[in-house]
């Protein structure tokens, strides 16, 4: 997840000349499935660290409407909202880059009837595996550890695939653009400041308000407060306008990066 | 005459010169961030641990945690490009410059990287008022010994292997973990009896220890000599393990 | 023996586990000469190669270079070395002249020195105006050269190229060929193993030719077709699949291939015209003048590039 990937951004060129050769052989390298399966562990190592070992450290906490909650039911969703954010980035921002750029994938299926918005959904569809076997495991660890109940835990699915779907469409609307390997280190500088800043590991209330504004339009924000207030039963109408940005950014992305497909590959 | 130690860090340091710029943001910005959101921003609700208030709590722990993960991340891609694509280390062997010449090069770049950045990373602490002993002058030193401990085998598990995947598996399992149950954010007494001595094994858990020993001038759990004594321990394994590492690599 | 030769091998073997690379070989390179050792891939010319330069320990046998022994004075003797790989090793983020420096210090050269040094050899290399680009957009001819400049920046007693033009194109061959002779009129001693006939008898006034591990035959070029050959060789093509070797007994030695008949011939016209005398038609015929290829030919029954 983030942390992984900042760890590995040591030089980028490095890391892309590694990856230009590997990414290839990445579906066949000794342990894929075994790194695959490991994405998932990540956010669950943050849930345990900061949500249940920092979380006995700072007791319960009050939510903007009273209630009290422990600090790892608040942090838990927030959590699964990244999980759902980097399952669908990963895939459709260094996956996606290398099928355009270096093995010509796209180019082999436009030469066939399908359209650039096609390749653009497929593309989507397959990250959407992916980021949603990680968010089913996680909330099954969440039920598991009490910090949702199963009802709630399925209202939150349909919202963490929205979720996915929002930053997928994005994912690809920025593969489009990048390039070089080196422009992932500006996506992964910006999704670990998202990731620390999107009212994850504290209310955004407590922000000061300049940057309570800025947090407001960014769109980790609002995965995390959908989330949250479906896993944790905490339903308002502010909800509606969080799935509504997450929609509008989907439809963007999708559109977006359609059309770059077809104005990259389709001269 | 340069000793071919010397030459094989000035080597990574011209790499570096081109480098730098990508690298600030984890190196200065990412262990500032992170104080904000988890220090200031989650220790509001902690309040005080130990007698004193949260960020002056978790501020060594960061920077020991950020000299570890420095340490890792710069010895694995880098190192195993440099065997497998580069073949610089190949380059270096047809010339006097002998393998331990190409460990220490390497552990020595790594070492001014993470001085660099504690240095920095202190003066910044220092203006949050999260310093409360003179000790705290002693970390830059011990993240040295961190960034030692954790480099040297790292350096070696990636000179053994041929698939750069095994690093992701490396960072999961290993570095992500230490940094996040190596009493960087909460004391690892909070952790079950059963996993505490996996704690214990970390390089990292003995660097929090001693940088929190200095920069609020306590005891630490374990005499110092014990914690130093580990590290040290650690950076000997795996120094020799790296030069084994490199030789095997390097054979024929 | 008036001057000490700069390598001495007596029954020298390198065994990789089961497979035995270079199978006791013996072999004397003197201080000015340019030496070659031709045969096909697996002939055990690079392990070789690797035992010289010292990154390779012998399995047995008695090797020297430049009167030292690998083993006990690896760095002392690589300090006197220039090695060019088979594979480019260059630093792909560094500049063209940084590799040099860099490789320079290696050496423990003074950087005022290591700059005079890269200056040179950036000239010698004819790449000064591409000394500060990087290395990764280069040609590989331009690679080539820059990795054997790169050798040169200890002024080494020897130099070692291993299949220095493997894989570049005849321009770029051509001109690598002028550096590496130019190298040779300056007096450098060079070693370099190759499996083109034409580069070994372009460059080496010795060579020797191995195959299986073994050095098969010795000599100078000249020396080796004039002992192994005739100065002659026919080449014969024929349209339909008959076999024509029985019908050209008593003209030369034949060597039916594939594709083709070879024909060894003292005097190339002459056989011809008695082909021709015989009523044989050839789709093609090629009179040229005979090559180490057919030496190689001769000695294992095989050809050298497949």
């Amino acid at each position: 997840m983030i942390s992984t990937m900042v760890a590995a951004r040591v030089s980028p060129s490095r890391v892309g000349a590694v990856m230009n050769r590997n990414v290839g052989a990445l579906r066949s390298g000794p342990s894929y499935w075994l790194v695959l399966l490991s994405g998932f562990f990540e956010p669950v190592l943050y849930l345990l660290s900061i949500g249940i070992g920092v979380g006995a450290l700072v007791g319960d906490l009050t939510l903007p409407s009273g209630r009290v909650v422990e600090y790892a039911v608040f942090v838990a969703p927030a959590m699964l909202a990244v999980s759902a954010m980097s399952g669908a980035l990963s895939e459709t921002t260094f996956n996606f880059f290398f099928k355009m750029k270096y093995s010509k994938t796209f180019d082999a299926i436009l030469a066939t009837p399908v359209k650039p918005f096609e390749i653009a959904l497929g593309e989507l569809a397959w990250a959407m595996v992916r980021s949603s076997v990680y968010t089913i495991a996680f909330l099954m660890v969440m039920v598991a550890l009490g910090l949702t109940s199963p009802g709630w835990a399925l209202a939150a699915l349909p919202a963490t695939l929205l979720v996915g779907l929002a930053f997928g469409g994005v994912g690809m609307a920025i593969s489009t653009l990048m390039r070089g390997w080196q422009d992932f280190d500006m996506l992964t500088t910006g999704q670990f400041a998202l990731f620390l800043f999107s009212g994850t590991f504290s209310p955004v209330q407590d922000y000061p308000v300049a940057m309570e504004i800025v947090v407001w339009l960014t769109p980790l924000y609002h995965a995390v407060e959908l989330v949250r207030g479906l896993a944790i039963g905490e339903l308002s109408w502010g909800l509606l306008g969080n799935a509504a940005y997450l929609l509008v950014m989907m439809a963007l992305g999708l559109t977006f990066a359609a059309r770059r497909i077809q104005r990259t590959l389709c001269v | 005459m340069v000793h071919p130690t010397v030459a094989v860090l000035e080597r990574n340091l011209a790499l570096y010169r081109r480098l730098w710029l990508a690298s600030a943001f984890s190196s200065f910005v990412l262990p500032v961030l992170f104080l904000v959101s988890i220090g200031i921003g989650v220790g509001g609700y902690v309040g005080t641990i130990g007698g004193v208030d949260y960020l002056a709590w978790i501020v060594p722990g960061v920077m020991a945690s950020t000299a570890f993960q420095m340490a890792i991340g710069e010895s694995t891609y880098s190192v195993l490009g440099d065997f497998r694509w580069v073949r610089a280390y190949h380059a270096m062997r047809a010339t006097p410059v002998e393998v331990r010449d190409m460990v220490a090069g390497w552990l020595l770049y790594i070492l001014i990287r993470v001085e660099i950045a504690a240095i920095v990373f202190l003066g910044i602490t220092a203006l949050f008022g999260a310093l409360h002993s003179p000790w705290a002058v002693l970390t830059p030193v011990i993240a040295a010994l961190v960034a030692m401990s954790a480099a040297a085998p790292v350096m070696a598990f990636a000179a053994s292997i041929e698939h750069d995947s095994y690093f992701a598996l490396l960072f999961r399992f290993v570095m992500i973990p230490s940094t996040l149950f190596a009493g960087v954010f909460f004391p690892v007494d909070q952790l079950p009896q059963l996993v505490r001595p996996l704690a214990y094994l970390s390089p990292l858990w003995h660097g929090v220890e001693l940088s929190r020993a200095a920069t609020l001038g306590v005891a630490a759990p374990w005499p110092i000599w014990a914690h130093a004594g580990y590290l040290l321990l650690c950076c000997a394994a795996g120094l020799t393990w790296a030069i084994a590492a490199f030789r095997k690599r390097l054979q024929d | 023996m008036p001057e000490q030769p700069l390598i001495h091998a007596r029954a020298l073997v390198k065994r990789f586990g089961d497979f035995t690379a270079v199978d006791g070989i013996d072999l004397d390179v003197a201080p000015g000469e340019a030496f070659g050792f031709l045969g096909p891939n697996g002939a055990g010319k690079s392990s070789t190669m690797r035992m010289i330069s010292c990154v390779s320990m012998p399995t047995s046998g008695e090797l020297r270079i430049l009167g030292m022994d690998p083993v006990r004075e690896g760095p002392k003797i690589r300090a006197r070395l220039g090695v060019c790989p088979q594979l480019d090793n260059l630093d792909p983020d560094l500049s063209v002249r940084e590799n040099l420096t860099t490789y320079a210090r290696y050496f423990g050269l003074s950087k005022a020195e290591s700059r005079r040094r890269a200056d040179e050899l950036l000239e010698f290399a004819q790449l000064q105006d591409k000394a500060g680009s990087q290395v990764e957009p280069l040609s590989g001819g331009m690679k080539r050269r820059l990795t054997i400049a790169r050798s040169l920046v200890n002024e080494p007693d020897l130099v070692l190229l291993d299949e220095p033009t493997t894989g570049l194109d005849p321009q770029a061959r051509h001109l690598l060929w002028e550096r590496l002779f130019r190298l040779k009129q300056r007096g450098t001693t060079l070693v370099l193993t190759t499996h083109y006939m034409d580069e070994a008898e372009q460059l080496c006034d010795r060579l020797v030719v191995m195959d299986g591990g073994r050095i098969v035959a010795e000599g100078s070029p000249r020396s080796l077709i004039q002992t192994y050959s005739t100065p002659e060789v026919v080449e014969l093509r024929f349209a339909d699949g008959v076999d024509y070797a029985g019908k050209l007994e008593g003209i030369g030695r034949v060597d039916p291939l594939p594709d083709r008949i070879l024909l060894y011939a003292d005097d190339g016209d002459a056989a011809v015209s008695e082909v021709h005398r015989r009523g044989l038609t050839p789709s093609s015929v090629l009179v040229r003048r005979s090559s180490l290829e057919d030496v190689f030919l001769q000695l294992t029954g095989r050809t050298l590039v497949d």
